[in-house]
Order: structure tokens, then C-alpha cells, then sequence
């Protein structure tokens, strides 16, 4: 047991000092990345979460979000391709991205049910989606990876037949 | 072989020259609901070069989303932003006021353009072929959703709503929902929205009480939507009416919803407003959902000739097994309810033009992938070169403003393949005249084109409008007031 928080303890020295290296040196990405963790725990710095999104071709995009702000907001103040209709007040589900690690998935809050009712409507629905305007950035989701769906293949599959009335 | 030839050539053609920037592709996009401009959307990232023009019968842009979404969803409409950034790109333009059909016609689009995308919706309606349809009282759920909306073409609709308690709705869908929301909800939270001033004024006389929501089949085939569900269930004042009988599940039932969320979560929804204790009549208003009941005739008013006063329903029972294939058959049981308003939701249906393959079956046009095909035989390679559809127009009146965007990027991902594959006449092999030259026929013809600048114009005069009222806007709703303000 002892040595188990001794471990965890090193491993925490360890990234401090390497986060420390970080801010020092500039924008090493890869180190940065290791020690953000505790960094933003200790609130002495807003530099953010890492968060990589993964497009339709599955090329993958690496960022770093505030604490508090959206993935939506995130994904247009880096470009990314993520479609929001409804700028965020949950009416479109066009922002839709699916949550690649069940883990992550599983700390953030339940969605309402007003999320869920405009999940119902998003295309490729998988377990693990969440629309991007609902999901909020916050320490313990560092790390996550979210990949937005390729719609089309999608809409070949569903097909549409039209409903009896 | 010598087709082969052809093509090769005309491969090597367009992949040498596509990128020939003096002879851009020249792109018209026929509508401008979100069907419409996501293409034009996809079309500008795709083909950096391209121009594309959109245009629209009416002198604003932006389709259902400005006359069919309901007034109390502005944030629904909020994708207009993303849209009239569209409208602004450089090679861009809107183009309403133009009329596929009568101001020009499908051929000379053609002509005109190396790409033509139809996206213009579906403006008629289905009907149900029973007698007494024709009464007076009787609408389409489509005319009453544009009278309340403002469209031009809803204004003179005016739908009595004075001299009955009660309206029937037929269909369960979304569209449905909404047309239900506005005859119970308290005008008073109507009036900060931007529903037709008139409308309000006719919703805040009405006495109407009752509404039914009447379905052929059951709660666990209702073709709503959660979202739409929950906020009718929510309405203040309203004492909502579910016999819980119906909403026993059948094993052919659970199966259905097991395999679709929609319909399961639809259904708890149902469920748990049908077990809600009832306030005893102490509401003003009551909603009434009322399940397997399919419409056999419509009956007319003895004091008010050739006026509606209620609907003949033959009770039904499902037949038939497997999701999503359960109809619903005729007891030969009847049953009447009194009404002086019915609302038919029972679909909307697109409308062909001269030149144009129709699948009157489906009620729309027949395409692979977007791609117009000649016929309906479904034979993939018997394609109108350069035509391509988009929207309710490809796929039949269904789905969210989103659907649209799927479909754009399919419709889109075909026209490039098609450039791509030299299926398509390259820009540089024939330089077409384009948005000139549709200028100047429009202009021969003597029609007047409401640019996206004149749009602008009538957007703030409406928003002007609506700040006095504490509304949104207030919408400019006749021809003239429209072509008045896009004028000035
Ligand atoms: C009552 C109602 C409520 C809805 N509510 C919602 C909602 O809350 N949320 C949601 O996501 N979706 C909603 N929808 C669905 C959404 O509006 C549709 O999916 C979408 O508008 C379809 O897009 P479209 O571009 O194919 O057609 P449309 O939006 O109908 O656009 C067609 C355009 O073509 C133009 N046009 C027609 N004929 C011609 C011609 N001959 N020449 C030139 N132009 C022409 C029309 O003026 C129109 O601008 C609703 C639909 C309805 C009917
Ligand atoms: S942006 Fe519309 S629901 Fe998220």
C-alpha cells in the first residue's frame, strides 16, 4: 500500500517538474500534454485540456481547451470541421461526435433529456455520443478523444423510406 | 468502345482543365431551403472555383426554416446565420423572386449552367381520397402551418377558428405536433414570437378547446419525435387525454421499439402522461391523443352548409409483423368525432416540372446518389447529365434541418465524382454563360430578382417591425409588402 502512494506520488512530482519544463521552454506540445493534468488542478494555469478530434477520414486534430468552454466553441476557434446549426442551444444535433474511449465517456454528467431528444435525431448514433455543444471541458477530461461521424456513409446505410402514416 | 473513348478523353479533358479559374463551374441551385444552401455550402468547399448561384421563387431566402418551423422554436432558426454566410460568399448569390417553371424554364437552367441541383422542396400535399374532403374547415396541416407563418401564398388562407370547440388532427408526426402547440398554447407566449400578426390575432379569439391528434396506428408506431412530445405534454393549462388500454404493447410492438429509440422513448413519454392524475376538467384546454382510428369519410354541418362538423373513423387493429411493418386494417367498427376544423398531417408531396423524371409513386424524383436519373426503372447509368436533386425534393418529405446536410454531402460527393470521372462536361471544355446569362433572360422577361442586398432590406424592416411588439420580427406576409420593402 505504502508503496503504491509512493509511486503515485513520483509520478506526480514527475509531471510537475515536466509541466514546469514546458512553460519554461515555450510549446512542446508532447511534453505539455503530460502535465497539464495536475497543472490545471492546481488552478495556476488556464492553458486547458488536451482534446484530439478525429475527422471522417479519421485524420486526427490535437488541441488544448479552456476549462469551461464547449467542444463546439472549441472545435470553431481551431477550425475544425464540426457542424453547429443551432450555435449551441441544443435544436440541431449537427454537432454531434462520438466519445472514442468509454472511460472518458463515462465521467462526464448524464446528458439531459433534452440532449438525448435531439441525440434521438443525430446520425450514427453510437453508445458513446454526446452532442459537442453539451460537452464542457474540465480537468478530468484531458486526454479525450472525439471523433465526428461520417455522415455519409451513414446516410447511405440508413436509406429512407418514407413512414406510413 | 467509341463510348469509351469518349469518356477517356473527356476524363483527361476536365482533370487537366478543371482548375482553369477563367471558366469556373458554373453552379444553380434551384430553392433556398436548407437542402439548397448546404449544397451551395458543400459545393463552394469542394470546388474552390465554382459559382453558384440559388435561387428562389419567393423574395426570401431560407425555405421551411422561415415557413415551416414553428414560430416558438427560434433556435431552430438560428441556422439562417450559417446560411446567410453562404449567401455571402464572394461566389455566391441569391437570387429570389425566380420561379423554376414559369420565369425560367428546366431546360434553359440547363443550358445556362454546367450544374443544376433541384432542392426545392415539396409544396403540395398528399391526400387521403375520402368523401367530404373538399368541405369547408378542412386544410392541409402545410396551408395553416404558412398562414401562421407569414408565406405570401398561406395570407388569405384564414381558417375559422371561432365557431367550433373542437379540431381534429390527422397524423401523429411532428408537423402535426406543431400545428396541435399552436391551437393550445397561451397566445400570450405566441405573441413574442414571430408568428403572423394576423394568425395571433385569429389565436386569440379562437374557442377552440379540444384538439385530437388521431393515428391510424398505436402509441409505439407514432411518427413524432421526443423533442416535439415533450413540449405539447409540457404546454401550461392543457389536460392532456391517453386511454391507457392503447398503450399496451403487443410482442410484434416491443420488438419495434426495441429496435428504435425514436419510438421507445416516444413511447415512455406517452406512458407516463397517460398515468399522470388528470386535474378533473379544471384546464381550459384539453388535448386528446386518440390511437387506431383511420378517417372514412368527413361529415358536413346541417346548419352550415358545405361546412365541416366532424370526422366517420373505422377503428383498426395492426396487422402484419417485423419493425416498422405493421399496418393498420379496418374493424368495419365506426366512430365519430364532432369538429369544425380538421388539419390533415398526413404528408407533404413535391411537385414535378416540364423536363423533369417524376416518381409520382414516391412523390419525388428518381436519383442514385443525388444523381437525376432518367427514368424510374432505377437503372443507375441512365442519368440527365448534369442534373442533380437535393432535400424533400430527393428524398421525400421526412427528417430534421440536419437529414439536409447528409444529403447535401451525398449529393455533392456525386457531382464530384462525377467532374472527377469526366461524367460531367468540364467547365473548360465548354465554358457555359451562367449567372449572366440568366440575368439577362430574367431581365428580357421583365422579372424583377430580389437579391440577397433586397433580402437584407426586408429583414430589418421586419425586425424593425417586430422590436415595437417586443417579437423577433414581423414578418412582411403579402407579395406587395414584400416587393415594397425589398424596393425601397
Ligand atoms: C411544419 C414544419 C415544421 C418543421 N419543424 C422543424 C424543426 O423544428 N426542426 C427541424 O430540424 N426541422 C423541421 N422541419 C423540417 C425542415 O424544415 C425540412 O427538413 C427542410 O426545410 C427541407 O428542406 P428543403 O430545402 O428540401 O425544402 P424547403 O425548406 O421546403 O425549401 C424549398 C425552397 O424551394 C423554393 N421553391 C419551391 N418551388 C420553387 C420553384 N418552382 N422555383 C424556385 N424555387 C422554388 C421554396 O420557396 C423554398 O424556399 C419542419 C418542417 C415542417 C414542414
Ligand atoms: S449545436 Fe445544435 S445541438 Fe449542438
Amino acid at each position: 500500500m505504502e508503496d503504491f502512494v509512493a509511486f503515485d506520488f513520483l509520478l506526480l512530482e514527475i509531471d510537475f517538474i515536466v509541466t514546469t519544463f514546458a512553460i519554461g521552454k515555450g510549446n512542446s506540445p508532447k511534453i505539455f500534454d503530460v502535465g497539464v493534468w495536475y497543472f490545471c488542478l492546481n488552478g495556476t494555469s488556464d492553458s486547458g485540456i488536451s482534446v484530439t478530434f478525429v475527422d471522417k477520414d479519421g485524420e486526427e486534430q490535437h488541441i488544448r481547451v479552456p476549462v469551461g468552454m464547449s467542444m463546439l466553441e472549441a472545435a470553431h476557434e481551431n477550425d475544425i470541421e464540426l457542424e453547429g446549426a443551432c450555435e449551441g442551444s441544443l435544436a440541431c444535433s449537427t454537432c454531434h461526435v462520438i466519445v472514442m474511449d468509454v472511460e472518458y465517456y463515462n465521467k462526464l454528467e448524464d446528458p439531459t433529456d433534452e440532449e438525448n431528444d435531439m441525440l434521438d435525431l443525430a446520425f450514427g448514433l453510437s453508445e458513446t455520443s454526446r452532442l459537442g455543444c453539451q460537452v464542457i471541458a474540465k480537468p478530468e477530461l484531458d486526454g479525450i478523444r472525439l471523433a465526428i461521424p461520417a455522415a455519409t456513409r451513414n446516410f447511405a446505410v440508413d436509406g429512407y423510406v418514407p413512414k406510413p402514416h | 468502345m467509341q463510348n469509351v473513348v469518349i469518356l477517356q478523353a473527356r476524363k483527361w479533358f476536365s482533370r487537366s482543365l478543371s482548375s482553369f479559374s477563367s471558366n469556373p463551374l458554373k453552379v444553380c441551385v434551384v430553392g433556398s431551403g436548407p437542402a439548397g444552401f448546404y449544397t451551395a455550402e458543400k459545393m463552394l468547399k469542394a470546388h474552390q472555383q465554382a459559382q453558384v448561384d440559388i435561387i428562389d421563387r419567393l423574395p426570401t431566402p431560407f425555405g421551411l426554416v422561415r415557413s415551416g418551423v414553428a414560430p416558438d422554436h427560434p433556435e431552430t432558426k438560428i441556422v439562417i446565420n450559417q446560411f446567410s454566410r453562404v449567401a455571402q460568399h464572394e461566389q455566391c448569390s441569391f437570387l429570389g423572386n425566380v420561379t423554376l417553371g414559369s420565369s425560367i424554364s428546366l431546360s434553359e437552367l440547363r443550358k445556362l449552367y454546367h450544374v443544376v441541383v433541384l432542392a426545392y422542396g415539396a409544396e403540395s400535399d398528399r391526400s387521403l381520397g375520402i368523401p367530404g374532403e373538399s368541405l369547408k374547415g378542412i386544410y392541409s396541416a402545410r396551408e395553416f402551418v404558412w398562414w401562421y407563418n407569414g408565406h405570401p401564398d398561406g395570407r388569405n388562407l384564414d381558417p375559422d377558428l371561432k365557431n367550433t370547440d373542437a379540431a381534429v388532427i390527422l397524423g401523429q408526426g411532428n408537423v402535426a405536433l406543431d400545428v396541435a402547440r399552436i391551437l393550445l398554447r397561451p397566445t400570450a407566449e405566441l405573441a413574442t414570437t414571430d408568428i403572423a400578426n394576423y394568425a395571433l390575432a385569429a389565436l386569440e379569439e379562437s374557442s377552440i378547446r379540444k384538439v385530437y391528434l388521431v393515428g391510424r396506428r398505436g402509441p409505439a408506431q407514432a411518427a413524432c419525435t421526443a423533442k416535439e412530445l415533450r413540449e405539447i405534454l409540457g404546454i401550461r393549462n392543457v389536460d392532456i387525454s391517453i386511454q391507457e388500454v392503447d398503450l399496451r404493447l403487443t410482442p410484434a410492438d416491443e420488438e419495434e421499439l426495441k429496435s428504435n429509440r425514436i419510438k421507445r422513448r416516444v413511447h415512455e413519454l406517452l406512458s407516463k402522461a397517460a398515468a399522470k392524475p388528470r386535474t378533473a376538467g379544471l384546464n381550459q384546454r384539453e388535448l386528446h391523443f386518440v390511437f387506431f382510428r383511420k378517417p372514412d369519410s368527413f361529415q358536413e354541418s346541417e346548419d352550415r352548409t358545405g361546412h365541416v362538423s366532424g370526422v366517420h373513423f373505422e377503428k383498426t387493429v395492426l396487422k402484419g409483423d417485423g419493425p416498422g411493418k405493421q399496418i393498420a386494417i379496418g374493424t368495419g367498427e365506426f366512430e365519430d368525432i364532432k369538429c369544425g376544423l380538421v388539419l390533415k398531417s398526413i404528408g407533404y408531396k413535391s411537385v414535378p416540372v416540364d423536363g423533369l423524371p417524376f416518381d409520382h409513386k414516391k412523390g419525388i424524383v428518381p436519383n442514385f446518389r443525388g444523381r437525376v436519373l432518367s427514368d424510374t426503372s432505377g437503372d443507375p447509368t441512365l442519368l440527365e447529365e448534369g442534373l442533380y436533386v437535393c432535400g424533400w425534393l430527393k428524398r421525400g418529405p421526412t427528417g430534421i434541418v440536419a437529414t439536409n446536410l447528409h444529403c447535401a454531402e451525398e449529393t455533392v460527393l456525386s457531382i464530384s465524382e462525377d467532374i472527377e470521372k469526366g461524367m460531367l462536361i468540364s467547365s473548360a471544355a465548354l465554358p457555359k454563360p451562367g449567372r449572366e446569362g440568366l440575368l439577362q433572360l430574367l431581365q428580357d422577361r421583365d422579372v424583377r430578382i430580389v437579391s440577397f442586398s433586397d433580402w437584407e432590406k426586408i429583414d430589418s424592416e421586419e425586425k424593425r417591425l417586430g422590436s415595437s411588439r417586443n417579437k423577433p420580427r414581423q414578418k412582411l406576409s403579402t407579395w406587395d409588402e414584400l416587393h415594397k420593402a425589398a424596393l425601397e
